[in-house]
């Protein structure tokens, strides 16, 4: 079961009172949304429509279907542009 | 397919840019230089006042004026709820987007957009927004960040509650968010620290100043479908933010990209575009509008400025054991400045393990901010990297040394989160240490300074087709405005594939009806992505012609190979044919199965991130305190430069912009918070005698999730330049510049300050 890691600066801490970091059972970037909306209403839209993951150190922004092998390192922080 | 080791006979040469003699020549066309007939000439009125409360716009008078075809306001739009929207370059507010083309209640900045003319000359334009009558009440105003977070200052938005604190605020501000990350214990930290260096740093902001101002054509048909032709980094952001605007279908528009002279960011939102579009339906013709410099400067957003602290501590041995910093960023009117990136780039070139850094987002009487190169970056890293400087100075130890034994490397987690990986930034440093601009001796009067900067680079959605046409010859489409070389990379990467030379392939830039959607050329993206999808394409095409081949030879197609632009047969078993090349299967096209053409979109992941180190040796003119940059040189991991050429193009470019925001730029405010320096005679950006010739160095560390191995290289280059200076005249002078712009004034009365 992955370990996600809410960074700290993402916003996505209102939704969770504090907390940043859980279990999900989740083995894609979409089920862990719908995972964390369901523990966490409100989260997983934040998670979808404002923050990246970052994989492994890898960053997916709006990958449905990027993969979460158990051990990975997850993280979620905010979507990143540029110039 | 990856072909990171291969050998590569396009992918790494320096071919001629194919855009060049377009541009040297004048054809080339730019947004500005559209023209159709019957064609009205759009001008829009703007806020004389940083900020008033519009009482009453009568317009009447423009309207009854000849010749005046149209008059928006506000009212003319529709008024857009709230809705956050993360496209383009950033986090958008629907809202604040139409209230930044279209002021509604308020004006909130010199400049603000609030009536438009359509009209048959300009002068006539011109004319017809002297009659508009406005009644303001002028407001008080608030420009500089730490004043408008001050008790009492003046609010811009009385909807606007601090986000990101607890409890949610209940009483309105001008602080749009706050942000944290934390890693570790800092405070834990420092106390384990032998020195402790702290500083407070400020910079101006400063404009992308690309050379074209804004511009765009708009014909508003009477069946509904709309044409425009606008300069952008992106035309699928320009329909859909103009759709949303005006709440249209996107379909009923079709953005044809012209030439971009120059974005830097800059061009990834929409100023004027709305507004033609409705100026062309109310008036049943075309109109076309183009910004003035000053409209430039009082309108479109510049980056933000800031105010910094920054504490760090060290063991004796220079091990960093603990970093604080907070950022307040000018967002402009509205919010939304690059503070998450600002908190997240400015220690992440380093393994510390323990960070605490606090961001706020501000409002203010000013210009919204907008994108550039890698926005927040530079910010951050100019007082992170100068407060390095004075960490070596204190322990004694040399600054590349200090920065080499705290680097990030692959599995350093960083203060943000994530584990860094596949980065390259070790392998910059070896090559600062081993360059000779490092070892060359100092000559008398000189200073040198290092600084380091990283950017994360994006991936996203992208869509290429490549063609072969009738003869063989090969048109790879996109939907990436080219602002930094990608119709030469893209087409070299096509060419690689196909086994072609690069001038077989002729890339262009297709428009919103021709090609599927493509995120905007910003973050460094398109050769990354945009690259993969056309890289796709092309393998695409080779599957199919190999197709064709086994077709004609009547062999199955597993027996072909393709290699130097041919099908051979794979083997002697295979049987004795000539090699078809691509002519040759194209004639025969209509017989092996119709037209030659693959079309590939992605939504591309792994960007990788890119590190850089610049070197700058500077003297000092201690009676009119003028730097002048002796020599300069820009190292960086640019993954697998494609065209090499270009690369060292981008870097250089944003070297030049960042010694402009270094030493020159910023905004100048009177008391009544209005720009008093808005052209280029009084915003001085960087000219040919200012900037030495830059060397670029490329250090090639591949990017794994890249068929070439191919990583942004657009955005680092500005991050390391204003600390690489303040530490070259701290270094030169013994003065520690830590406000920004580095200009002659400041740095006379610093000498002046030091006795």
């Amino acid at each position: 079961m992955p370990t996600v890691v809410l960074s700290s600066g993402s916003a996505g801490q209102q939704f969770t009172a504090g907390q940043t970091e859980f279990e999900v059972e989740a083995t894609n970037f979409r089920r862990l949304v719908l995972e964390l909306e369901r523990r966490f209403p409100g989260l997983g839209r934040q998670v979808e429509d404002c923050m990246a993951i970052a994989i492994d150190g890898e960053i997916f922004q709006d990958a449905y279907a990027a993969e979460l092998k158990p051990g990975s390192e997850i993280v979620l922080i905010p979507k990143i542009g540029g110039g | 397919m990856n072909y990171i080791d291969s050998s590569l006979k396009v992918v790494g040469t320096r071919p001629i840019r194919p855009d060049g003699v377009d541009k040297v020549t004048g054809r080339a066309v730019f947004a500005a230089d559209t023209r159709a007939s019957g064609m009205l000439w759009g001008k829009i009125l703007r806020s004389p006042h940083a900020h008033a409360r519009i009482v009453s716009i009568d317009t009447a008078k423009a309207e009854a004026l000849k010749g005046v075809f149209a008059v928006v306001t506000a009212a003319d739009f529709p008024d857009i709820p709230s809705e956050e929207a993360f496209v383009g370059e950033g986090p958008v507010n629907f809202r604040d987007l139409a209230l930044n083309c279209m002021a509604r209640g308020k004006v909130l900045y010199e400049g603000h957009a609030l009536a438009a003319v359509a009209a048959s000359t300009q002068a006539i334009a011109d004319a017809a927004l002297a009659l508009i009558d406005v009644k303001y009440e002028v407001l008080p105003h608030v420009i500089d960040v730490e004043a408008a977070m001050a008790p009492g200052a003046p609010v811009l938005h009385d909807d606007m509650f601090t986000s990101g604190v607890n409890p949610k605020p209940t009483k309105a501000s001008n602080i749009a968010k706050v942000v944290t990350f934390k890693k570790g214990d800092a405070d834990a930290g420092f106390k384990d620290a032998d020195v402790i260096v702290e500083g407070v740093y400020t910079t101006q902001p400063v404009h992308q100043a690309y050379i074209e101002p804004h511009a765009c054509m708009a014909t508003y048909a009477p069946d509904g479908q709309v044409q425009l032709h606008s300069s952008s980094q992106g035309h699928f952001m320009v329909r859909a933010y103009t759709a949303k605007l005006l709440d249209m279908n996107m379909s009923n528009i079709r953005v044809n990209p012209a030439e971009i002279g120059g974005g830097f960011g800059g061009k990834t939102l929409v100023y004027l575009e709305p507004v033609a579009v409705m100026l062309s339906k109310k008036s049943g013709r075309t109109v076309k509008m183009q910004m003035t410099r000053e409209d430039v400067f009082r309108a479109s957003g510049p980056t933000s400025g800031a105010w910094m602290e920054v504490k760090i501590g060290a063991k004796k041995d220079g091990t960093i054991v603990a970093a604080k910093q907070v950022l307040k960023y000018q967002a402009g009117a509205f919010a939304g400045s690059p503070i998450g990136p600002g908190c997240m780039c400015g220690f992440a070139m380093y393994d510390l393990p323990n960070v605490d850094v606090v961001g706020y987002d501000v409002v203010s009487n000013r210009p919204k901010v907008a994108a550039y190169r890698a926005p927040g970056a530079p910010i951050t890293s100019f007082a992170v990297e100068s407060l390095m400087d004075e960490l070596a100075l204190k322990l004694g130890i040399d600054a590349l040394t200090l920065r080499q034994k705290n680097a990030a490397t692959n599995g350093t987690k960083t203060h943000y989160g994530p584990t860094h990986v596949n980065i390259g930034f070790t392998a910059v440093l070896d090559a600062v240490k081993a360059h000779p601009h490092w070892k060359a001796p100092l000559k008398e009067g000189h200073g040198r300074g290092l600084a380091t900067g990283f950017w994360f680079n994006i991936g996203g959605e992208s869509t290429a087709q490549v063609h072969v046409n009738e003869d063989g010859s090969v048109t790879a489409a996109t939907g990436s405005p080219d602002i930094g070389g990608s119709r030469a990379s893209i087409g070299m990467m096509v060419a690689e594939v196909l086994g072609v030379p690069a001038t077989a392939v002729r890339t262009i830039v297709a428009d919103t009806a021709s090609i599927g959607f493509t995120h905007v050329t910003g973050g460094s993206r398109v050769t990354f992505a945009t690259g993969m999808a056309a890289t796709q394409a092309a393998e695409k095409v080779v599957d199919d012609l190999k197709k064709r081949a086994a077709l004609t030879w009547d062999i199955p197609v597993e027996a072909v190979e393709w290699k130097d632009g041919k099908a051979y047969p794979a083997g002697s078993n295979a049987g004795a044919f000539e090699p078809l090349d691509l002519a040759t299967l194209a004639l025969k096209a209509a017989r092996t199965g119709g037209p030659l053409i693959a079309e590939v979109s992605v939504n591309a992941q792994g960007a990788g991130a890119g590190f850089g180190a610049h070197i700058a040796d500077v003297s000092v003119d201690k009676e009119t305190g003028h730097v002048k940059i002796e020599r300069y040189t820009a190292i960086q991991d640019v993954g697998k430069a494609i065209h090499p050429s270009y690369v060292e193009g981008q870097i250089q470019g944003g070297a030049a912009q960042g010694i402009g925001w270094a030493l020159n730029e910023e905004y100048i405010y009177n008391a009544k918070g209005l720009m008093e320096n808005a052209g280029f005679l009084d915003y001085r950006v960087p000219v040919a005698s200012d900037v030495p010739m830059i060397e670029a160095v490329l250090v090639e560390v591949p990017n794994p999730r890249h068929p070439f191995g191919a990583r942004g290289v657009g955005e680092v280059p500005i991050v390391p330049p204003m600390a690489a200076i303040a530490n070259a005249i701290r270094s030169a002078t013994g003065l520690r510049m830590a406000d920004l712009p580095m200009s002659p004034p400041k740095v006379r009365a610093a000498f002046d300050a030091a006795g």
